[in-house]
């Protein structure tokens, strides 16, 4: 077994603190982008899942008679509804519920103002596509009643959480590039440096591979070892941004200071990813110089 | 072991993608050695010796003409085999070349470990080597806490250390006084007497005097005597 001796003296010709350092600063950036597309995609599901299913239904003149007569608007609204196979949990907001809901725009007593308010029922919309032969039914029994969906909103936050998760990924990108960028350097700062002692272990029969592999191991190590070091500097940061998130996603609000399972997976790839790129990029850089030597 | 058919060497001129505007440093020099030959390289400075040698090291290819080395056509190998070959080639340089920030244990064991050779034969190997140098108390010292002459042995030790088939020494007395460059020389005829085939280039004819071989005498980067 060959000993592992430092040939070419890199413990001192690649830089110690800054590499690391800088590797450090771009793996923060990487946790958070990778912690901000998980919540994204957290958001976008509970989202998706609460708002796109919300059914709304305003029942105007809910007093009145309905078209059959027999009933209230309001009554023969609810007990259809209670009736549609893919309608589930219909019920109308109470008077307090409903002034409660128009609080910031009515004050606090709304039927003191004497307004014709509709009735609200809140359901849930248990079928596939839209309800549109519900919105006829409605219609049919109490003219002009109106059926919302969450629908709308959750293509919207879709599209959000899209956007945000896309600007994530184009947060890697950018950082991996910059993380390569940063070893090229400091392997061409070392191959500078050591530029005698590796004409001269190529003249003793070194391998291109032999000498690459010694710089490679040095920038792997030293990314690592800054990736791990920003990774676990983010961590608070992204514990005080789940605890903030927490009242907006069920998914992040769990009890004391936890992040999502998926993150912890994910932010081991952190300094894995930054081995990675220290390992090829100095592979690519080294064996680039060493093809001017003869 | 080294043919030289027809070489011709040009340097290339920094910021120059072309070598016809680059003078001639070796001019049509065509030689043999046989395996296991001993050779003088002589000249005066700037005649084109490390030149020479630098051909036969692979640190060089030639503008023209062809190098067999070791019965394998320099020319036509690939960067690995160049390596393999080098292995085959121990160089003393003029200049030592070691390495400052390694032992002199490590500096020796180097090629051994290069060709991946186990950590007990490097060790065996390394010891003797550097018992037979006289340097076997020098073990953990660096470079620079050695003397010119431990230095040169030191270098002569590396050189030798993976058994070459070929050995090039360029100047080696030049840092000696007379006693260590009389110890050197019995090193090197010593080596070359088990075998291993040997090119010295030097300017000291005196030492040539003192050691008669046959010698390739070169001015001005052409061959002008070789016998």
């Amino acid at each position: 077994m060959a000993k592992r001796v430092d040939h070419l003296g890199l413990r001192s010709a690649m830089a110690e603190r800054l590499t690391p350092m800088l590797i450090g600063a771009m793996s923060f950036l990487a946790a958070l982008a990778i912690a901000g597309a998980l919540a994204a995609a957290a958001l976008a599901g509970q989202w998706e899942q609460n708002t796109g299913a919300a059914l709304t239904v305003q029942v105007p003149q809910p007093a009145d008679k309905s078209q059959d007569g027999n009933d209230s608007r309001l009554r023969a609204v609810l007990t259809l509804l209670q009736a549609a196979p893919d309608v589930a949990g219909a019920k109308a907001l109470s008077a307090a519920e409903l002034n409660a809901l128009l609080l910031p725009w009515l004050g606090t007593d709304s039927a003191k103002l004497g307004l014709p308010l509709p009735a609200v029922i809140t359901a849930i919309w248990t079928g596939d596509g839209t309800p549109d032969a519900l919105r006829g039914a409605l219609d049919a029994v109490a003219p002009g009643t109106l059926v919302e969906t969450g629908a709308g909103w959750a293509a919207r936050v879709a599209s959000l959480t899209g956007s945000l998760q896309a600007s994530a990924v184009s947060v890697l990108f950018i950082v991996a590039l910059v993380a390569a960028a940063v070893i090229a350097v400091a392997t061409h700062a070392g191959l500078a440096q050591r530029r005698e002692t590796i004409e001269i272990i190529h003249g003793l029969g070194a391998l291109d591979s032999d000498i690459a592999g010694s710089f490679a191991i040095r920038a792997t190590s030293l990314a690592a070892l800054g990736a791990a070091i920003g990774t676990a500097c983010a961590l608070p940061v992204l514990f005080w941004l789940a605890a903030l998130a927490a009242p907006f996603a069920g998914v992040l609000a769990q009890p004391g200071p936890a992040l999502p399972f998926e993150l912890w997976v994910a932010l081991p790839a952190v300094p894995a990813g930054a081995a990675l790129i220290g390992w090829v990029t100095t592979q690519v850089t080294v064996r680039g110089w060493l093809r001017r030597l003869v | 072991m080294v043919r030289f058919e027809n070489v011709w060497l040009k340097y290339r001129r920094e910021g120059e993608d072309s070598l016809d505007a680059a003078p001639d440093v070796i001019t049509d020099m065509s030689f043999d050695i046989p395996e296991g030959g001993f050779r003088w390289l002589t000249g005066p400075s700037g005649a084109g010796k490390t030149s020479v040698l630098k051909l036969m090291y692979l640190a060089e290819h030639p503008s023209r003409g062809r190098i067999e080395l070791l019965d394998t056509n320099a020319a036509r190998v690939s960067r690995r085999e160049a390596a393999m070959l080098r292995r085959r080639i121990g160089v003393v340089y003029q200049d030592f070349r070691l390495l400052g920030h390694l032992s002199a244990y490590d500096n020796v064991a180097l090629p051994m470990r290069l060709a991946r050779k186990s950590e007990d034969q490097v060790r065996a190997d390394v010891t003797e080597l550097m018992r037979w140098v006289g340097l076997s108390h020098r073990l953990d010292s660096r470079p620079a806490e050695l003397s010119g002459g431990e230095q040169q042995r030191l270098a002569i030790a590396r050189a030798v250390v993976g058994r070459p088939k070929l050995l090039l020494a360029d100047e080696p007395t030049g840092n000696l006084d007379e006693e260590q460059a009389e110890r050197l020389m019995l090193l090197i005829t010593g080596l070359n007497a088990l075998g291993t085939t040997v090119v010295v280039a030097t300017h000291n004819l005196r030492l040539v005097g003192r050691y008669p071989a046959p010698r390739l005498q070169i001015e001005g980067g052409r061959l002008i005597h070789n016998g």
